[in-house]
């Protein structure tokens, strides 16, 4: 009797496992079966290099490059900025702070993380914007830049958080060794810790971007959404996300305009799909 | 007995159902009027619990062939219809009965700081395809203009693209400048042309208020400026507004004509400004 109920529970979680996978693969293949009909109507290097959106048009212009361009462009600006703050703070934590400073970093980081985006990009579209406006003299302030450092926050969380633990989890002989040969406090840092722990921190830096890459509403409301080629970080950009967002509500069921958004789905996860194995590699050769 | 009370109750029912089937109208026709009327089906049967009303898009084409072949009893459409498919319908023994519910008006509006108040149907169209992209051009500051558009899909969008940047003319293919910031409510565009001197937007006009410059349209540069009000839109001098008709065939009878009254009455016409058009009747 223990051992069927043993068995019962064994399966049942090794179904709970296939489970995970199995949505995977049926979300996979049906964002395949939707996005790929799109390449009927245009070939994928039009689709992929073409510079003109104008989806509901006569006969519809699907060229998604200025999108691909916006999110990658926003995605840097945000990885410029989060990722040595990120690590510095990391650092910060890990090696320097005294412990109650250190609880009080760690709790308001995980705080940070605890903001909705629609929080955020309100925030950044009230303050954020006009200041931006007026500081670099811009006909607007929805720009890349806007949407930069608004992500800077969201990728910041997840980037102190893993890098944290990459710098724990160097062994205490590191540390202590380097200490004992004379080096001093910054070169121990500087020199032993971060080289020892930077596939963990590379790891981190690509999971803080593959959040990037994904979000959705606070690029939405603070990029202006413009569909042009980019040319610097103080223009207006539509991202692969919100293009999604914005258009899938309304677009008929079937037809080219559908298909295209779906397109855009499979490009946004293979983007992220190279971005968190990328990570996972990363992290595994450090073990 | 009991039996006569079950028969009764049975004839009763089946005449009920009969009247309930008699009581159902298919509408049809422009994408453009299909929240409207949905809203006003909505509405009604809330009210006539008896009644079904069936609304359904297809472009006001596709409504005024239906009216003709008698699939729908009411048709929905943007533009008047025309004297072929008049012609078309008299044969087949249709006669089409135009009925004005509601006009279609979209305001122009810039910056309360921004001294260009008035523009040409072509200068807009030069503005928004990004042929003009100064405001100096258009007599005011030298500040680069800033595009705000709705999304792709919002009505009117497509309303915009087709009639001004297009100039009403179905084969060009004059497109919004790419560099047009695509907000995604009449709201945020609102909020975006009060916050900057240099923007410059249209919706429809009921999001007009103090923060912002509704500008005065000319047709062409021999006609008047006229601002976007209820009374320009009504008396057709405003030149970015059209009418919002419905046909039935023949003067509208019984349910028809019920549901026909209830989009003239206080209630439809309130519908017809919440979903952002200009009712014709106060």
């Amino acid at each position: 009797m223990r051992k069927f109920k043993e068995y019962i529970i064994e399966k049942l979680i090794l179904a709970s496992g296939l489970a995970s996978i199995f949505f995977v693969i049926v979300i996979f293949l049906f964002l395949l079966k939707e996005g790929l009909a799109v390449f009927k109507i245009v070939t994928p290097a039009n689709f992929l290099f073409g510079k003109n959106w104008y989806p509901i048009s006569e006969p519809p212009q699907l060229g998604i490059f200025p999108l691909i361009l916006g999110s990658l462009l926003v995605t840097l600006g945000a990885a410029i900025i989060s990722v040595p703050i990120g690590i510095a703070c990391a650092v910060y934590i890990a090696e320097v702070a005294p412990v109650r400073t250190k609880e009080i970093l760690k709790a308001s980081i995980e705080l940070l993380a605890a903001i909705p985006s629609v929080v955020l990009g309100f925030i950044g579209m009230v303050t954020l914007v006009p200041w931006v406006k007026s500081i670099f003299k811009l006909p607007t302030g929805l720009t890349a830049l806007s949407g930069s450092i608004m992500l800077a926050f969201m990728a910041m969380p997840t980037i102190v958080s893993i890098a944290e633990d990459a710098l724990y989890s160097v062994p205490r002989s590191h540390k202590e060794g380097a200490l004992a040969l004379g080096a001093t406090h910054w070169q121990t840092i500087y020199r032993v810790l971060l080289p020892a722990a930077s596939s963990g921190i590379l790891a981190a830096v690509m999971l803080g971007i593959g959040r990037v890459i994904g979000e959705t509403m606070a690029v939405m409301m603070i990029t202006g959404n413009a569909a042009l080629m980019p040319h610097s970080f103080l223009q207006p950009v539509r991202t692969l996300t919100a293009t999604i967002a914005a258009e899938m509500g309304e677009a008929v069921v079937g037809s080219e305009h559908y298909f295209a958004l779906f397109a855009i789905g499979i490009v946004l996860f293979v983007i992220s799909f190279a971005i968190n194995i990328t990570a996972d590699l990363f992290l595994h050769r450090k073990r | 007995m009991r039996k006569i009370l079950f028969s009764v109750i049975i004839t009763f029912a089946s005449c009920a159902f009969a009247f309930a089937a008699s009581h159902s109208i298919q509408i049809k026709g422009s994408d453009t009027m299909v929240n409207l009327g949905q809203a006003w089906a909505e509405k009604y049967m809330e009210e006539n619990p008896a009644e079904f009303i069936a609304v359904t898009g297809g472009g006001s084409g596709t409504g005024i062939s239906s009216l003709i072949s008698g699939t729908c009893d009411i048709t929905m459409s943007s533009r008047n219809i025309k004297d072929k498919e008049i012609a078309l319908a008299k044969q087949k023994g249709i006669n089409p009965y135009e009925i004005q519910v509601a006009l279609d008006g979209l305001a122009v509006v810039v910056n309360q700081k921004n001294p260009v108040g008035k523009l040409t149907l072509a200068q807009l169209a030069d503005i928004f395809t990004g042929k003009i992209t100064n405001w100096k051009e258009v007599g005011g500051e030298d500040k680069q203009i800033v595009i705000l558009s709705r999304e792709v899909n919002s009505g009117t969008h497509v309303y915009f693209k087709e009639h001004v940047l297009r100039k009403g003319d179905p084969s060009a293919k004059d497109e919004f400048a790419p560099e047009a910031l695509l907000l995604s409510s009449s709201q945020a565009i609102a909020d975006e042309v009060a916050g900057n001197p240099s923007a410059i937007g249209y919706y429809g006009m009921g999001y007009i208020s103090d923060k912002q410059k509704p500008v005065m349209v000319a047709k062409d540069e021999k006609s008047e400026y006229e601002a976007p009000t209820i009374a320009n839109v009504v008396n057709g001098r405003y030149p970015i507004s059209r009418p919002l008709f419905l046909y039935t065939n023949g003067q509208p009878q019984g349910v028809v004509k019920k549901f026909v009254n209830f989009c003239f009455s206080r209630e439809g016409q309130g519908i017809v400004l919440e979903t952002d058009f200009v009712p014709v009747k106060e």
